[in-house]
Parts: C-alpha cells; structure tokens; sequence
C-alpha cells in the first residue's frame, strides 16, 4: 500500500510572526522555514505504517517555490522513499493544492493520503476536506489515532465534545492532529541517505491544473494589542460588567 | 529560563563566507560536506541541542553525578539523551567511513559540536573524549585493535575516555608512575589515575579506557611512556564481553562546574592492557592529538560565551529597572541602558570573533589533512599549529569573561543559581585548566610555535594581514576604515611582540615566556579582528548587492566595529605588558610576595 503525504513550508513555529509592511502579507524574507509540524505528525505516522509493515511505500509531495524542496529532504531524512514537488511561484490557495494533490494522486494511486490538518500559517483547515470531496473519498479528520487493516481505517478523531471513533473505506483522507504521535528526530545516517533518494518535480500546466487564486486577500494586519485587565472587587461586579461592557451575556 | 536557539545564520555564515565550506568539500573525501547536507545537518542538530540536551543542562548542574560502590549514577535525563545520540548516530559524524562513520569534515564536525556544548557542556564531553580516544586507536592502534573497539565507539555503543593525569603528574607528564607489566600478549597495568572525564558512568556497557604508563624498563622521564587500551570489560573475539577488567572507579570529584560530568578517579589493579603502537612512544602519539583535543577545549570556550550571551540578552530584554537616560519616562528594560549594552556587545561581538577563528582554524585542519597539493598541506599544518593554542587560550580566556559578563548583566540574580548564568561561569571555568592551562598554551606558543622557527609561520601570517589591509583600504565604509585603524594597531603590536620574543627567547628565555600570556590573548584578539573585519567586508558586499538577510549584514558591520573599538585597541596594552613588562614580572624575590 502506498502513502501520500503532503507537506508544507511554513514559517518555522519559534518565529514570531510578522506582518509586511504593506500589509499584504506575512514577512518571508530571511526567516527561518520549516515543515508544518501536522505535517510532520502525518510523515511520522505514514513511516510507522511503513515500518508495521501496513504501508510499502510513503511519497512525499510539495506544492509551492523551488525551495519547498529543503522541506521535501527533511521529509526524506525522516524517512519518506520519494518525493514529488510541485513547482509553483504563485500563490496556492488551499483549493489549488488539493486540486494538484488530486492529479499528483491520480498519478500515484495511493491507498491513503495522510496530511496534516492545517498548516500553522494560515491555519485554513481545508486542503485535505477539500481533497477528499474530489476524489471522492471517504474522509477522516483530526486523527488521534490511526488502525489500518483490511481495506479499512480505523480512526480516533479528536472532536469538540471528546473522542469519536469511525471506520473508513480505503482509499481515504487522513488529517493528523497533534496527539496523534510524536515525531522522531532525524538521524545523521538518514540526512546522509536522503540526498540520494529520488525527487522529482512537477509542473501544474503538466497536471492539467489552474492554481489560479479564487480569493482576494485585501489586508493583513497585526491582532490588536491585548488591554490591561482590571480586578473586580465581587461577582455581582463581574456579572454586571460581563451584561453591560461587554454584552456577552 | 531562556532557552538555547543555535545560532544558525553567523554559524553559516561563518561556514561559507569565512571558512570556505564549499572548497572544503572539493578535498577528496569531503565530498558529502555540501552546504545543502551541511545546512540539513546543522538544522537538525540545532533541534537535538535545543530539544533533548539543553533542557537538562540545568537540573543536571543541580542535580550533579552520584558515585556509589564504584558505580555512577549520571542525572536524571542524561542517560536517555545519551541513548538517543547513539540513535541518531551523531557520534559517527567525523569518524572514517570505514569504521561506520559519515567521514564529514572538522568544519561540518565543528559547528555541531558548538551546539551541544552551548548546549549542555556536561553532556557534551562524554562524546569529545570518545572521539578523542577513536582519534588515537584510528592513528596508531593495531588492525586487531581498531577491529575490536572502532566500530563500537564510532556508533557510541562504548565510550572512550584519556588517562593521563596521576596525583603527582598533571601539566608534568614526565612524573608519572603508573607501571605497565608486560605478559604474554597483554600488560598488566596497576596505578592511581584521576581528572579522568566520564570514566565511569551509566550509559553504556563498556568503556574504553587510554592508559598512559610505564613498562619495566622505560626510560626516565617523557620518553619512557607508553600508551594502552584498558576495557572496563574485556572483549571476546566474537565482540561480546568477558570479565570485569581491573579497572575501578574508585570516587568522582567535587567540582566548581561541569557537575553531571563525573570525573574519576581511577585505580587500576592488575588490569588488563593493550599496547597501542609501540613502546615508549605514547607521549609522541598524544601530541598527534594534541591538536584536536585542545582545539575541542577551545570550541568549548566560543560555545559558552554564546550560550551566556543568549541568556544575558533574554534578561535585559525582560528585566525593567530604571528610565530611559534620554526618554526618561517608565522604567525600560536594562538593555536600553548603554553600560548594559555595552556588556551585551562585548559578549556578542567576542563571541562571533571566536566562532569565526576556530572555524577558520577547523577548516585549516582539514585544508592541512585533505589538500591535493604537498606544500598548501605543510604550510597550512605550520599555521594550524600557530592557531591551535591561541584557539585553546584565547578562546576559553574569552569564554570565562563572557560568562562573567553574563552574571554581572544578571546583577544580583546572577548571583543566584535560579537564572542559570551563574552555571555558564563556573562550567566554563574548567576550560583554560584541562587540555593544557592557558600558560601551557602561551608557552607553547612562544616557545615551540614561533622561537623555534624564527617566528617564520607568524611572520608569514602578519603579512598576509597587512596585505588584507589593501582591501580593507577599498572599503567606503566608515566603521571598516574605523576597524581598519584598529586591526592595523593591532599588526603593529603583535610584530613588534614577536620580534621582542625572538631577540629574547635565545638566551634569557623567561624573559620571553614572563610575557606568554598577554601575548597570546593579544594574538587572539588580532586574528578575531582580522576575521571580524572579513566578516564586514562580506557584509558589506552584500548590503551593496541586495543579497542575503540585511539586518543581519549590518549587524555584523556595527559588531565588527564594536570589537575594533572595545578590544582590539587591548592589543597595543598587551605590547606593552610583553615589552617593558617583562622585568617586573620576574623582580621579587620570594620572600617579598607576601607583605605580612
């Protein structure tokens, strides 16, 4: 059984976050990048379905600048046998990308397509639901815990109300959430093997893809600064407070 | 408590704008050490460091190694990072392919060893007497030998630890007393050893102990040493282990710093040796490593600094006390005031400054080792040689200051072991002791590095200093025209220095070494400037050009100008100590030291 697992550059989580002067966006530019940490969980699990023997195969793929291929071999030193980037300067909505991920799929026939379930940079939430609508595919969000056997996953997803276990058809979406495991460090051996493992680049026109962005972003600006916060002297004064400034209640 | 981040943009930098990465990687064998897999490698390295080493740096300093009945006992912790270095097989890193290793280059090697040692100093030196001890049998152990131990060393399966020092025999080798009975195919080797890093500890099944003793008839003195492998347990020939060897911790020390480093003291009764090379000639092999060990000690000096310059600079962000001296106003954070900033530069910029020297210094070791070319490979070995103890003295004399820096930044809380800067102070103690005292290196220096040659090597080396002022000349720059005065007073004393120590070393030499020390550091302090002041040349061109991170371009510019202000202008102060000092240093009898 093969896997699919995509992965995405983002802003390395230690940095904080920027906003572009001209506000159209988040400042890039010499900033430290690093794989989505979801994306990463969703690596670690594919390769430990390999490693159960579950999986034969697990492709790592990229969509996004020529440098989304450091990320590619990081995703290879941690143990992916292939991987696949996606060569694109424009901006890659979360639509596009599951459209290129569809072709990328149609090309490898995988079982399983194991992403993670956002991407900690626009935290959209979107690219593997929306993946799985067209392809068809049963879906499994938010995964704590993965089983696979028999043509089916099972999967433990991590819902507001608790814990909600469903059995779905393969070919399947997988989302990881964050508990589901935790990833390995890279070994030296392996940054050394990567190197040597096989990357290959596509090209959206060649997938028969339109990455053409659907959303207009008109302005990105900085949260703004959190108050100072007052002590009430009783409950009644809270209450009060929370009816008549706040009107939340 | 702050946490340790590496340091990863000057330490590329430094890597392929000053040490030439990529004309390391050209040497036959390097060819692996691109600065893509460089750049994969000190990414995951930096995680290593800051995820699984550094967050027991301090409890291991609070908690300390625990000795019982012979065994220790390291903190909590330390045993599983220790088990998932092996894991990761970082312990292989610099060691020959043949013997399971990546064969990377003492540049790759350097920078990743700065990390964990930033890291945590403690753990870090388990893994730098291992390759130390590998660096020995590889060299000049036996094909049995090296078929015995290598491999399980280069893994980190079995550590390795250097045996030399014995109560009565520490910076004097030639003291020492441990005795070496030849028996059939072995020794049988009997003494006290002590100071021995990691001789004993709980993370591995084995440990490789180097011996250096005396067989029967060895001759007095340094010439009658010989070097033996001692395994804690014997080895069978099929790899599995046999019986307890005779060699037994028999305490650990109690120590100003480095406290999860347990630090043996070793009795050897009887113990099962083998002769590694050849009789009487272990002191000669040591000094082969010499330049590794004491270079290490060194790094061990940059990788402090930079850890207690991380944690001063997170409390002067973070501690508000006083106004503004302009603004007035609310009390600020102390960084705004300029005393602290000024302790804030002098542990930035010395810190950048030594990482640039030992890393050029790395890459002349491998240059000395790997280059095609015959002459290139000596000429580079001389300057290696000049390098190596300015790097270990300067480097780790640099290192204790900047940890003080770091507590006086502190003020009253540095004092307080809970912010963690007084621990870089006291672990960075150790540095200008072991591996040769900073006045071993000065001699060394003065002595064997410069006398002896007729200063041909620094010679060649000031030269090449003043023509690197012709293309400082070109630079419109006025903090390069700034650091250019002071690199070319800096020239000037270290010349007039060495040919003070030539016209005296001959024949009143203690005229010469009474200025060894402030001589070094004055050599330090130079070469730090020269390669700060490349450093800003780089920068420069490349905020011309539009190239690269310009914060980080113009930081190095105003940094490199900081050190030419505030510490090569030391250098023309040093000249002095070494020129006219001299004579006071040698003037009282003793009787007069003490004025009671």
């Amino acid at each position: 059984m093969k896997v699919l697992v995509p992965v995405k550059r983002v802003v390395d989580y230690n940095v904080k976050v920027r906003v572009k002067a001209d506000g159209t966006g988040v400042e890039t530019a010499n900033v430290k990048m690093s794989m989505n940490p979801f994306d990463e969980i969703a690596l670690e699990e594919a390769i430990r379905l390999r490693e159960a023997g579950v999986a034969t195969e697990v492709v790592a793929v990229s969509c996004g600048v020529p440098a989304c291929q450091e990320t590619l071999r990081t995703a290879l030193a941690i143990g992916a046998d292939r991987a696949i980037l996606v060569a694109s300067d424009a901006e890659l909505q979360p639509l596009a990308v599951a459209k290129l991920l569809k072709a990328v799929c149609a090309k490898e026939n995988p079982q399983l397509v194991i992403l993670g379930k956002q991407a900690i940079d626009d935290d959209a939430n979107q690219t593997g639901q929306m993946l799985a609508a067209l392809l068809g595919w049963a879906q499994a969000t938010f995964a704590s815990k993965v089983q696979v056997a028999e043509g089916r996953a099972q999967v433990t997803r991590e819902v507001d109300g608790g814990l909600d276990t469903i059995s779905v058809k393969l070919p399947a979406v997988i989302t990881t959430d964050l508990r589901l495991n935790e990833p390995r460090y890279v070994t030296l051996p392996n940054i050394m093997k990567a190197k040597k493992k096989p990357l290959e680049t596509l090209q959206p026109d060649a997938l028969g893809v339109d990455v053409a962005p659907r959303l207009k972003t008109l302005k990105v600006t900085e949260p703004p600064k959190r108050q100072a916060g007052v002590k009430v002297p009783d409950a009644r004064t809270l209450v009060e407070k929370l009816r008549n400034e706040a009107k939340v209640i | 408590m702050s946490a340790y981040v590496a340091p990863l943009k000057d330490i590329r930098f430094v890597l392929n704008e000053l040490a030439g990465l990529a004309q390391i990687a050209k040497f036959p064998g390097y060819e692996e050490a691109t600065p893509d897999t460089t750049d994969a490698i000190l990414e995951e390295a930096s995680k290593f460091a800051s995820e699984v080493l550094d967050p027991l740096n301090y409890s291991g300093d609070q908690e300390g190694s625990k000795w019982d009945q012979g065994a220790v006992t390291t903190p909590k912790g330390f045993k599983d990072a220790y088990r998932r270095y092996v894991e990761g097989g970082w312990g292989a890193l610099p060691v020959a392919a043949e013997w399971g290793g990546q064969g990377l280059p003492r540049l790759v090697a350097t920078p990743v060893e700065e990390m964990w040692c930033s890291a945590n100093m403690s753990f870090s030196l388990c893994p730098m007497l291992t390759q130390g001890a590998l660096h020995a049998l590889e060299l000049r152990g036996s094909a049995e030998l090296q078929k015995t131990f290598l491999p399980k060393m280069a893994s980190g399966e079995w550590t390795g630890t250097m045996n030399l020092t014995e109560p009565q025999a520490g910076s004097d080798l030639a003291l020492l007393r441990t005795r070496a009975e030849p028996k059939g195919d072995h020794y049988l080797i009997s003494g006290q050893k002590i100071f021995i890093t990691f001789g004993e500890h709980d993370y591995t099944e084995n440990i490789v102990h180097l011996v250096l003793a005396r067989t029967p008839d060895a001759p007095e003195g340094v010439k009658g040493i010989s070097l033996f492998v001692v395994p804690k347990y014997l080895v069978h020939a099929d790899g599995s282990l046999g019986a307890r060897n005779g060699a037994k911790c028999v305490s650990i020390e109690h120590k100003l710093g480095i406290h999860a480093s347990p630090t043996a003291v070793m009795a050897f009764e009887e113990a099962i040796g083998y002769l590694v090379g050849e009789e009487n000639r272990g002191l000669e092999y040591m000094f082969i490593m010499m330049n590794a060990a004491r270079f290490a000690v060194g790094l061990e000096g940059v990788a402090i600094a930079e850890r207690a310059f991380q944690r001063a600079l997170a409390y002067a962000k973070d501690r508000v006390q006083g106004r503004d001296l302009a603004a007035g106003g609310k009390a600020v954070p102390i960084i705004r005031h300029p005393d602290v900033r000024r302790m804030l530069m002098l542990m930035k910029s010395q810190a950048e400054a030594m990482r640039a020297l030992a890393y050029v210094t790395a890459a002349a070791l491998d240059t000395a080792q790997r280059h095609p070319d015959r002459g290139v490979r000596q000429q580079t070995q001389a300057l290696v040689d000049l390098l190596v103890p300015v790097v270990k003295g300067w480097c780790t004399e640099t290192g204790i200051e900047v940890a003080s820096l770091g507590v006086q930044v502190h003020g009253g809380m540095g004092f307080i072991e809970e912010t963690g800067a007084a621990q870089h102070y006291r672990d960075a103690r150790i540095t200008t002791i072991y591996e040769g005292t900073t006045g071993i290196q000065a001699n060394d220096l003065v002595g064997r590095k410069i006398a002896r040659e007729g200063g041909a090597t620094a010679k060649a080396l000031l030269e090449e200093l003043r023509t690197f002022d012709g293309e400082l000349a070109k630079s419109a720059s006025a903090d390069i025209q700034a650091l250019r005065a002071a690199l070319a007073k800096g020239v000037k004393a270290v010349a007039e220095s060495v040919d003070f120590i030539l016209a005296h070393a001959g024949k009143d030499p203690r005229v010469a070494f009474a200025g060894a020390v402030p001589f070094l550091k004055m050599m330090g302090i130079v070469c730090g400037g020269w390669q700060m002041a490349r450093a800003a040349l780089v920068a420069e061109r490349k905020l011309a050009a539009q190239e690269g991170d310009a914060s980080f371009c113009s930081a190095k510019i105003a940094t490199a100008r900081f050190f030419g202000d505030h510490v090569l202008s030391q250098a023309a102060g040093l000249r002095d100590a070494v020129v006219n000092g001299s004579g006071a240093v040698m003037a009282l009898s003793e009787e007069q030291f003490l004025a009671a």
